[in-house]
């Protein structure tokens, strides 16, 4: 296939769908692929998109053979009478009733994509904010009080319908995890609601899916999706009252910098609410919203220059910190368990 | 049609005629060529200029690419990168794709129907050159660092964010504007010369198809523009004086601006494309060497089409939140659409099976666009279904999709268009051989670079990413993606060589190359008169069907075959069955027309930067200007009131009301304005539904004032009406003092209009309704103020002796600003005055 294309680009330019698409089904897989489905919803769509893709493919190649057909010199011309006719089968009657068997199947499909739901057949609530350029993620309990909070990850059980509220702070961010379901926009001054049910435990990805500045590539979610058991030992985990991290060097430095007024690590002073929550900090993969991996390096390198890793970030530099006090601070970050 | 015998003119009188066209039609010698405004120029001009901001656009979708071929690259900082895809979207489509379709009807139309000009060349002219400005402005932003960054569709609140957005955002919106007031002054010119300019007996059903697609396109301009005005309006208010439309902490609403983006957006994609289609319809038939089949399935089609586009916007909105059952009625809509465009490619099909077909690269470039186009019709069905949008919204699906239907729908056609027709540029036709070679290059290289987009897309990557992991899985789909397209750009290269490289020593190509059928082939490209003299139309496919046509135009044996008088004439026709009726004589070269777009222009950057004082200098400047251009340009009182126009046939050269085309104009004009009114409108509604109480508890503006405000608009309309039958009554001083008490009616109710919210202390910056309020108030007072001024041209034209009782064009339209100026009072003095009690 290489050498067709370097030696015969024209040739292989008619092949190049169905080429491709030999090429690539073997590389739907991914932890951010809506190809892979690991939820309810993603798997409604999933079937949606196999039925127009493969039907459309069909109906491409009868068109384009008709085109082809057509250039031919050797073929019969038709009678104006039978062109007419051509038009009104296949531009009119052919069309209608293959759109509106399809509009009926999606219009079908679309409870199963996005279910209405009674908020008691979905205890669990996540409201989940959208900040330039990170995920506000909070638990709430049926009250809709908040529990407890993090940041850039979303932990929940197989097997469970969730409900999220999704709301935005400055700018419109869309809340999208493409293995569990479709996208939502968070937009200031609204609250949307949907929910999402997992049938596939692993780790996913969801990216923010409306520009939202400099960083709006920089802004990732991750999803987890456990086992019940293992997800309500972590809710429970994180919902019990705070045990007090150890008082380190990195500790001090990390409340002596004030980055307590923008974060909180519970159990601590450092109580801020305009940054991410670090409280289990060590548990994350990666740090910045996806940025890096979160490595001691990577805490270091960000801390002391965040627009560095990430334009337009709001966390302000802090390369006046001794490099001491900075790998003491990434030091205690790595620790929080 | 009857009409009288042909005129038959000596050898040597036929000489003397063109000699006496040509003299009339010639455009100014030296560097004065510039100041011309001759249709064939113009056209020629616009062309060039969109094509230039093409390949600056297409260098930056290059530079994207470039970024994106591998994953974590720092080719482009992410701000340079956010710059050049907003500027990349914007300038396709603001500075592309619309202008490329204007610029060819003004060179095609006139010859195609038969007509010497459009009826406003300076019109077209000054579009142009506001154009040109307006887009230099836009694209020189980039190399200050300085240019739009949030997006070609500027979602609030991240553009209204100055920080964020700095001036790029005001760039955008007034660079825009200032392109969108060429887009709407082109609407007004194809509009009026399509319905008005036609030859002698081509009635309605005989125009040429592509007439037809571009009479459909200039209405939808007409009423998807404004929408994007009016929110234009809202979001420069917001950014200059934080009156706070979009802000959700004071009542505003983000989702307002993508209604208003979207109500334009979506029948702009039908803009660009539907007037593709048409230069299909006339390359099809060419090369299928017989008149197109189903002329009315296909016109239906593109007129559902249009109407459908209008129905559409909410499914850009899909995850938006919106309420499930309005999704599903916008998904049917947008699956609806697919059924007329289905129509209209059947009928190309049909054409080319009923006919033999000759594969030259017209064609070639036409069929493997429609190829191009089908795949992005196709997805167009697939995102139409809100589940599946739900996956591919703001995804490199969509990206693919958007590509393959503007690419397919719209380029490819463009660029068929261009082999096609080159010949009526300099007489000579572009290589078959380079021709196939870009073909195969932006073939392959298109779908190469873009259909990989649909899987990186649908395995998860958004769009507007400035880089990506590299253990995302999309490292290789982008890098296949990066080598497409530049083999596509050196397919576009090709095509650029082919046109710029030097043709003199081919030889002259004869005239009609292609055997086509209609009128437009007659032209030469070295003459400016368009043509020869204004024939009788009996066909579709004059060339075809009226034998000797040719000759006989050749030979001025049609109506206007001289210039007797020195004046640049056309024939105007009625509008369904082109009668001839009068006989215009349209504007020469004029410089006022680039003194115009200079200095409104000046207003625009001036407003761009804040120098409030300069801004102030070039709105005078440009009031003045274009009064000096009205005032000598337009409705000249004639020397005798009829003309012999040949055949036996004497049409008068002044007309009044809906019989000349000025009231047309104005009518269109005011549609268009009526329908940025009526955005503004929606939006107080919008804000009305949205909120429990959208007042928020301020006080309104109260009943008295808009009622008085109302009562005195009603009162300056009814003088205006009673001054228009006075005057032709012969009481020529009576409907000047008419005119007179209308004035300070108006003003008085300007002024009670505004002292409603003022009176009541509505600060526009606390919250969005009183600033809704206080914008609707505005507008009609500033509406006010233009019909005064509207009012005084009348009275000095009365009083200059170049408007009389019987010569009283001006005042017919100025009666027709009165009645839509009447219907704005009424809405917006009844909505802030009476609903606010409703509540």
């Amino acid at each position: 296939m290489k050498d067709d294309r370097a030696t015969r680009p024209a040739t292989y330019a008619r092949f190049a769908p169905p080429g491709l698409i030999c090429l690539l089904a073997s590389g739907c897989r991914g932890a951010q692929s809506a190809l892979d489905p690991a939820g309810e919803e993603a798997e409604a769509i999933h079937s949606l998109l196999v039925v127009t893709a493969v039907g459309g493919g069909i109906i491409w190649l009868l068109v384009v053979g008709l085109i082809l057909y057509a250039r031919r010199r050797d073929r019969p011309v038709l009678d104006v009478e039978r062109a007419q006719k051509l038009i009104s089968w296949g531009g009119v009657a052919f069309p209608t009733v293959i759109l509106l068997a399809l509009l009926s199947y999606a219009l079908w499909k679309m409870p199963v994509a996005r279910p209405w739901f009674d908020p008691g057949d979905a205890p669990m609530t996540v409201e989940v904010t959208g900040e330039q350029f990170w995920w506000r993620v909070r638990y709430l309990d049926q009250e809709g009080e908040p529990v407890f909070e993090t940041a850039n990850e979303i932990l929940m059980p197989i097997g469970e319908r969730v409900r999220f509220l999704l709301k935005a702070h400055d700018v419109i961010h869309s809340f999208w995890i493409p293995a569990l379901g479709g996208k939502m926009d968070m937009i200031p001054g609204r609250t949307n609601v949907f929910s999402l049910k997992a049938t596939r435990t692993g780790i996913y990805r969801g990216p923010c899916a409306e520009f939202c500045g400099s960083s709006h590539a920089l802004m990732n979610l991750t999803a987890r999706v456990l086992e019940p058991q293992a997800f309500r030992e972590w809710f429970e985990s994180r919902s019990a009252p705070a045990g007090r991290p150890a008082e380190t060097e990195g500790q001090a430095a990390f409340l002596s910098h004030g980055c307590g007024a923008c974060h909180s690590v519970r159990g601590t002073q450092a109580r801020g609410q305009v940054g991410p929550d670090l409280t289990a900090f060590a548990k994350r993969e990666r740090l910045g919203a996806g940025v890096a991996a979160n490595t001691q390096e990577n805490r270091v390198r960000f801390i002391r220059n965040p627009d560095g890793l990430k334009p337009g970030v709001r966390m302000p530099a802090f390369s006046m910190v001794p490099d001491s006090e900075l790998e003491a601070i990434a030091t205690y970050l790595g620790g929080l368990e | 049609m009857t009409t009288g015998p042909l005129n038959d003119f000596s050898e040597s009188e036929r000489k003397a005629q063109e000699e006496r066209l040509r003299a009339v039609w010639a455009n100014p010698p030296g560097w004065r060529y510039w100041t011309s405004v001759n249709n064939s120029q113009i056209g020629l001009w616009y062309a060039a200029a969109a094509f230039g901001f093409m390949l600056f656009a297409g260098v930056l979708a290059l530079l994207v690419r470039v970024q994106l071929a591998v994953p974590e690259n720092d080719f482009l900082s992410a701000e340079l990168f956010n710059q050049a895809f907003t500027l990349h979207g914007t300038v396709m489509m603001f500075l592309f794709a619309v202008p490329i379709f204007e610029a060819v009807a003004i060179f095609l139309l006139p010859p195609m129907l038969g007509a010497r000009e459009l009826p406003f060349p300076r019109l077209s002219a000054f579009g142009f050159w506001s154009f040109l400005l307006g887009g230099v402005f836009v694209c020189g932003s980039i190399f200050f660092n300085a240019a739009p960054n949030a997006g070609w569709f500027m979602y609030p609140p991240l553009a209204t964010d100055k920080q964020y957005s700095g001036i790029g955002a005001d760039i955008w919106l007034l660079g825009l504007s200032f392109i969108e007031v060429a887009s709407i002054a082109a609407a007004v010119e194809l509009i009026v010369g399509i319905m008005k300019c036609r030859a002698p007996g081509m009635r309605i059903n005989m125009m040429p198809l592509f007439a037809w697609y571009l009479l459909i396109v200039a209405g939808m301009i007409l009423f998807a523009f404004p929408p994007l005005i009016a929110g234009d309006i809202l979001f420069e208010m917001e950014r200059m004086f934080d009156w706070p439309f979009f802000d959700a902490g004071r009542g505003g609403d983000p989702l307002l601006w993508q209604h208003l983006f979207w109500i334009f957006g979506h029948p702009e994609v039908y803009i660009i494309f539907l007037p593709a289609i048409a230069l299909m319809a006339m390359i099809v038939p060419t090369f299928s060497q017989r008149p197109i089949v189903g002329y009315s399935w296909i016109v239906l089609a593109a007129v559902g089409t249009g109407f459908l586009s209008f129905g559409l916007w909410v499914h850009h909105m899909f995850t938006t939140g919106l309420p499930q059952i309005s999704l599903a009625f916008f998904s049917a809509a947008s699956e609806a659409v697919a059924i007329p465009t289905g129509v209209q490619i059947f009928v190309f099909i049909a054409t080319m099976l009923a006919g033999r077909v000759i594969f030259s690269v017209p064609m070639l470039f036409g069929t493997g666009g429609l190829a191009i186009f089908i795949i992005g019709g196709l997805t167009g069905v697939m995102v139409a279904l809100v589940p599946i949008d739900w996956q591919a919204h703001d995804t490199y699906f969509v990206v693919a999709h958007l590509h393959y239907v503007i690419i397919g729908g719209m380029l490819f056609p463009i660029v068929a268009g261009i082999y096609y027709y080159f010949p009526l540029v300099n007489a000579r036709q572009l290589s078959e051989r380079l021709g196939r070679i870009a073909f195969w290059l932006m073939f392959a290289g298109f779908n190469i670079g873009f259909f990989p987009m649909h899987f990186s897309g649908l395995r998860g990557m958004p769009r507007r990413v400035f880089t990506y992991p590299a253990d995302a899985g999309w490292d290789w789909l982008n890098l296949t993606s990066t080598i497409g397209a530049f083999i596509f750009a050196s397919g576009v290269l090709v095509i650029v060589f082919d046109v710029l490289r030097p043709k003199h020593r081919q030889p002259r190509t004869k005239v009609n190359p292609w055997n086509a059928g209609t009128l437009e082939w007659l032209a030469q490209p070295e003459e400016n008169w368009g043509v020869r003299s204004i024939p009788v139309i009996t066909s579709r496919y004059p060339l075809w069907d009226q034998p000797h046509l040719a000759r006989e135009i050749a030979e001025g044996r049609y109506y206007l075959p001289d210039a007797k008088e020195g004046y640049r004439e056309t024939i105007v026709t009625s509008v369904l069955d082109a009668k001839p009726i009068q006989c215009l004589r349209v504007g020469g070269t004029s410089y006022l027309t680039i003194l115009t777009a200079v200095f409104l222009g000046g207003v625009f950057v001036a407003l761009t930067f804040h120098w409030w004082l300069l801004c102030a200098l070039f709105g005078i400047a440009t009031f003045v200007t274009i009064i000096a251009w009205l005032w000598n340009g337009t409705a000249e009182i004639p020397q005798q009131p009829q003309k012999d126009v040949g055949l036996e046939l004497s049409l008068p050269l002044y007309a009044s009301g809906p019989a000349s085309v000025g009231w047309w104009a104005m009518f269109i004009t005011m549609v268009g304005d009526g329908t940025a009114f009526g955005s503004l409108v929606f939006g107080y509604f919008f804000y009305w539904t949205i909120h429990e109480d959208f007042t928020a508890g301020i006080a309104g503006p109260g009943l008295f004032w808009p009622m008085a405000g109302l009562a005195l608009f009603v009162a300056s309309w009814l003088g205006m009406l009673a001054a228009r039958s006075v005057n032709a009554g012969g009481r020529t001083v009576f409907a000047c003092m008419l005119i007179v008490a209308s004035m300070i009616l108006t003003a008085c109710g300007s002024v009670a209009a505004l002292l409603g919210p003022w009176q009541f202390e509505m600060d526009p910056q606390s919250h969005v309704y009183p600033a809704i309020v206080w914008i609707l108030a505005i507008w009609l007072a500033v509406h006010g103020a233009v019909g005064i001024v509207m009012q005084a041209y009348c009275l000095a034209r009365f009083l200059a002796g170049r408007m009389t009782a019987t010569y009283d064009t001006e005042l017919h339209n100025v009666v027709l600003y009165w009645h839509f100026l009447a219907v704005t009072a009424l809405t917006t003095l009844v909505v802030i005055g009476v609903f606010p009690e409703l509540r």
